[in-house]
């Protein structure tokens, strides 16, 4: 076991020529010079004496952490804790920015982003927009998350691990290593490193006698078949991303492939399918004989210039005889209009409703949206009393019918507040009564 | 390697003079190396561990029938239902995390706090907490029924434009258990680095330096990688600390803050904690007992190891005994009928048999750890783990049905029966968790060799480079430092 009758000990030259001891042929040079202790306590005068003598490009190797080590070494405080700080702190913000956007913030109005990746407000069992915290266990986890992986993978990045090369892997010797030996070494790579002269002082050190760290001069080419193989697997490892790109970019005739079924195509008959069961073979059924829709009464017997706004077959220019003007039915008009229609058209009627103005914002996929009628327009103005009442009933465009949800009365009241809408709009000081004339006057 | 001894050495007294060692035997560096490698390079592991490891392989390809059988059916094959939508899922669930504590409870707090004599049982406690968290994390992710829609759970951007709600306790839970999943696998893997190391160079074929050599990332034993190191893994003990608190703080958040009787109480998140450490402790004794005896480690998880880990049972298991009693005095103090039934019906109830197999595994079987011939005792210790496995089991079933299945509302109220499937999945997921710890204990190295080195006597001689066999007697001296 005696190191200095080892076979791998041999004079210190640093010539290059490599040796007839190695088993490979390719030249080699040397690298460093380790020598061996069998007791940590050693260590920390040989590292000192090893420190004084001013080399720099030098290490002690141990099995365990020898404690003080460093100090003799005069290894500094590694910065790894600041760097683990800043991690904490990014995985901190990253948190708060996750949880406030995605679960508050929406950039859609100006498509800033693109819609899978803009946030939105969440609201839910009444908690305000930014309930910062509810979000704190997500933020602590990200924070120790980011710092645990900032430490770990920070540690091996400033040890400069994984390197699979070493030349000190190389020594048969070292292997004992991670087992109950220690090692100093000096790197030939030291400004002060001299073959001859830095043995002399590793000898004095009380280890065993230096040996030689030896390097191959050149690094060996990968084998082609390697590189060839490689490549391949590249090319090949390509070939999924490409077909997905493919199939989610092109246009197809067939239905796209549908993996997990969730119940989406279910075996069920859909409204213009035949269906054999029946005599005139088609799914959809007709209405039973007798039935009528909701809204769908129309008595064009009676009174058409009430129930259709029809005068002799033309859009009745004025209101039925049944309905009165007067301010309960203006105000029954105001209260249905506000309910029914300003959705749309706006309580003032200028077709800017909340509807409009969620869909006018640039939202995608909104370009095709028709803005709604504004009640002021020429075209409205000029049409006839039974026109409008008519459009109220049976709807226009993309407008729904109204007939079924507001009575006939109800709906004349909505075409005389349309008028006073209008004439609201297009009015004159004229048309304002003497007593307030003065108060507007006075402004 | 060195002879097992026929008797336990008894290292437990409590001479403050003379420190206790933690290794006993007369070992030196090497020694301690070949006793740990042996485990992993000895050509054929124990006729023991072939026939667990058989069982267990059953046992896992039973519970992945369990599980293509729920996928392919749909939750139905469960006993789950409307108002007991939880059921076994979710109690194996918390069941597995809690033990998944005790790992990083040993790595990281005892190390915070110099335990020195954790080093002989954190590799395979931080393994089994690994273990037990992947057996955990599987039962959320199969509970959601539609497992191809488990990413849901993340935050990651999709067509749907949708966005997990981060306001929810669940949610919270996959943070946490995510991270602390991460966080335990980074922990105990850079504890293994230097010891696979070790396994590299002793390796005698190229195929096993190979993948023993890539997993060590070229450790070299330098002191300048070791000075980094020892930060880097002084900084994860104190982030795993905070960390293991929260985690099991978070799962008792699924129940607390939900507004149903036997859930919302704010004692939920540190009985929870206590809970999972006991239990992990629990589990910790239930491997290392028989892992030891298998293996020949006894000399390196020695008599004073488990008598630490007693006193740690007795401890914990105390402080759940006094949540248990404390819930009961809180629902009678508040004044609320609902939260007094509740109780009165988990002790009296259809569910009492689950309650007090909870109160007595759990609250009186680990008193006995006040007497150190207990604890000492290492079939009876044996025993009691195996008890405080079962009692814990029982304590989720009991939160999870008794609150569940009678609310509120009369008439919404419905028993629980668990169907085959979900007790196959029980046991099921029991063949995954040893699975897994068998492939490790002879695969890799099962003690943390650098570690036991680091806190072992020095070895006497101030050697001049002539290896002869050091460190007889040392092990009567006091511990280094």
């Amino acid at each position: 076991m005696s190191i200095a009758a080892s076979p791998f000990s041999k004079p210190y030259d640093d010539s290059h020529g490599g040796s007839a001891s190695r088993s490979h042929a390719r030249a080699t040079a040397l690298a460093g010079l380790m020598v061996e202790f069998d007791n940590p306590d050693a260590l920390h005068d040989a590292a000192k004496a090893v420190r004084n003598a001013g080399y720099t490009k030098w290490d002690v190797h141990t099995p365990f952490p020898v404690h003080g080590l460093e100090k003799s070494m005069g290894i500094r405080p590694t910065i790894l804790p600041s760097i683990i700080l800043i991690g904490g702190l990014t995985g901190c913000l990253t948190g708060l920015f996750l949880t406030h956007y995605t679960n508050g913030i929406e950039l859609l109005r100006n498509a800033i982003v693109p819609t899978n990746l803009s946030g939105y407000p969440y609201p839910i069992s009444g908690k305000p927009t930014f309930s910062t915290p509810a979000y704190i266990p997500v933020v602590f986890e990200l924070t120790v998350l980011f710092s645990a992986l900032t430490a770990v993978f920070g540690m091996l990045a400033m040890n400069g691990l994984p390197t699979f090369w070493n030349p000190l892997l190389r020594q048969p010797r070292f292997r004992a290593v991670t087992n109950d030996r220690f090692f100093l070494v000096v790197e030939a790579r030291d400004p002060k490193f001299d073959a001859n002269s830095t043995a002399t002082m590793l000898r004095g050190l009380g280890g065993g006698e230096p040996e030689r760290v030896e390097a191959p001069v050149e690094s060996a080419e990968p084998p082609r078949w390697l590189i060839s193989a490689g490549i391949l697997a590249t090319c090949f490892a390509l070939i999924p991303l490409v077909v997905i790109a493919k199939a989610r970019n092109a246009k197809m005739r067939e239905p796209r492939i549908h993996i997990v079924q969730d119940m989406d195509n279910q075996e069920r008959y859909k409204g213009q399918m035949p269906n054999p069961a029946f005599a005139d073979g088609r799914a959809m059924r007709p209405e039973v004989d007798g039935t009528v829709a909701r809204g769908d009464i129309r008595d064009t017997r009676a009174d058409v210039h009430f129930t259709e706004g029809l005068v002799d077959g033309d859009w009745a220019a004025n209101f039925p005889a049944k309905i009165t003007i007067n301010a309960d039915l203006l105000e029954r008009g105001q209260n249905r209009f506000n309910i029914y229609c300003s959705a749309c058209h706006g309580l003032d009627g200028r077709g800017n409703g909340p509807v409009n103005a969620r869909n006018m914002d640039g939202r995608p996929g909104w370009e095709t949206w028709v803005q709604p009628t504004s009640m002021h327009d020429q075209s409205v103005r000029d049409r006839a009393h039974g026109h409008i009442f008519n459009t109220i009933t049976n709807g226009i465009r993309t407008m729904p019918p109204y007939g079924a949800s507001l009575a006939i009365e109800d709906r004349w009241a909505i075409v005389a507040y349309v008028r006073a809408l209008q004439q609201s709009s297009a009015a004159s000081l004229s048309d304002v009564p003497e007593n307030i004339r003065k108060e507007l006057e006075a402004r | 390697m060195a002879t097992i001894p026929l008797m336990e050495v008894d290292n437990t007294w409590d001479d403050p003079r003379k420190r206790a060692p933690l290794v006993t035997g007369n070992h030196d560096y090497k020694s301690v190396t070949d006793l740990v490698a042996d485990v992993a390079e000895r050509p054929h592991p124990p006729m023991a561990w072939y026939a667990l490891f058989a069982v267990s392989l059953g046992l896992l390809g039973f519970l992945g029938f369990c599980i293509g059988y729920l996928l392919l059916t749909g939750v139905g094959v469960w006993g789950v239902n409307q108002p007991v939508a939880w059921g076994f899922a979710i109690i194996n669930f918390v069941f597995w995390v809690g033990i998944g504590h005790a790992g990083t409870l040993i790595s990281a707090i005892l190390f915070l706090f110099r335990q020195n004599w954790r080093t002989a049982i954190n590799r395979f406690a931080e393994a089994m907490t690994i273990f037990a968290v992947v057996c955990a994390g599987m039962f959320p992710g199969i509970h959601i029924g539609r497992v191809w829609l488990a990413y849901w759970l993340f935050p990651i951007p999709n067509q749907m434009a949708m966005w997990p709600q981060f306001r929810s306790p669940l949610l919270w839970d996959v943070f946490a258990v995510g991270t602390y999943f991460t966080v335990s696998l980074l922990f105990w893997y850079v504890g293994l680095i230097p010891d696979i190391a070790t396994f590299r160079d002793r390796a005698t074929n190229k195929i096993k330096q190979g993948i023993y050599g890539f997993f060590a990332l070229g450790w070299n034993g330098s002191t300048r990688h070791w000075h980094r190191y020892e930060r880097a893994y002084l900084i994860l003990a104190a982030l795993s600390t905070p960390l293991v608190l929260s985690v099991h703080s978070v799962v008792s958040f699924d129940f607390a803050v939900s507004q149903l009787p036997g859930w919302h109480t704010t004692i939920l998140p540190p009985y929870f904690v206590a809970g999972a450490i006991f239990s992990g402790f629990g589990m910790v004794l239930t491997l290392a007992i028989p892992a030891r005896e298998l293996f020949g480690l006894k000399e390196i998880i020695t008599l004073r190891h488990l008598d630490n880990m007693n006193k740690i049972i007795l401890a914990t298991g105390t402080m759940v005994g006094y949540a248990y009693s404390m819930e009961f005095f809180i629902a009678w103090y508040s004044g609320v009928e609902v939260e007094r039934f509740t109780f009165i019906s988990r002790a009296m109830g259809p569910y009492a048999a689950a309650y007090w197999t909870m109160f007595i595994c759990n609250a009186f079987v680990p008193q006995i750890f006040w007497f150190k011939w207990a604890r000492t005792n290492i079939p009876l210790m044996f025993v009691v783990s195996l008890l405080v496995n079962l009692g814990m089991w029982f304590e989720r079933y009991v939160i999870v049905v008794t609150s569940l299945s009678s609310d509120f509302l009369m008439s919404s109220w419905w028993p629980y029966r668990a169907t085959w499937v979900d007790y196959g999945m029980l046991i099921g997921s029991f063949g995954l968790f040893f699975t897994l710890f068998l492939l490790f204990c002879r695969f890799l190295p099962i003690v943390a060799i650098a570690e036991v080195k680091a806190v072992m006597p020095r070895p006497h001689s101030l050697g001049h480079g002539h290896g002869h066999s050091h460190g007889h007697g040392a092990a009567h001296r006091a511990e280094a430092h």
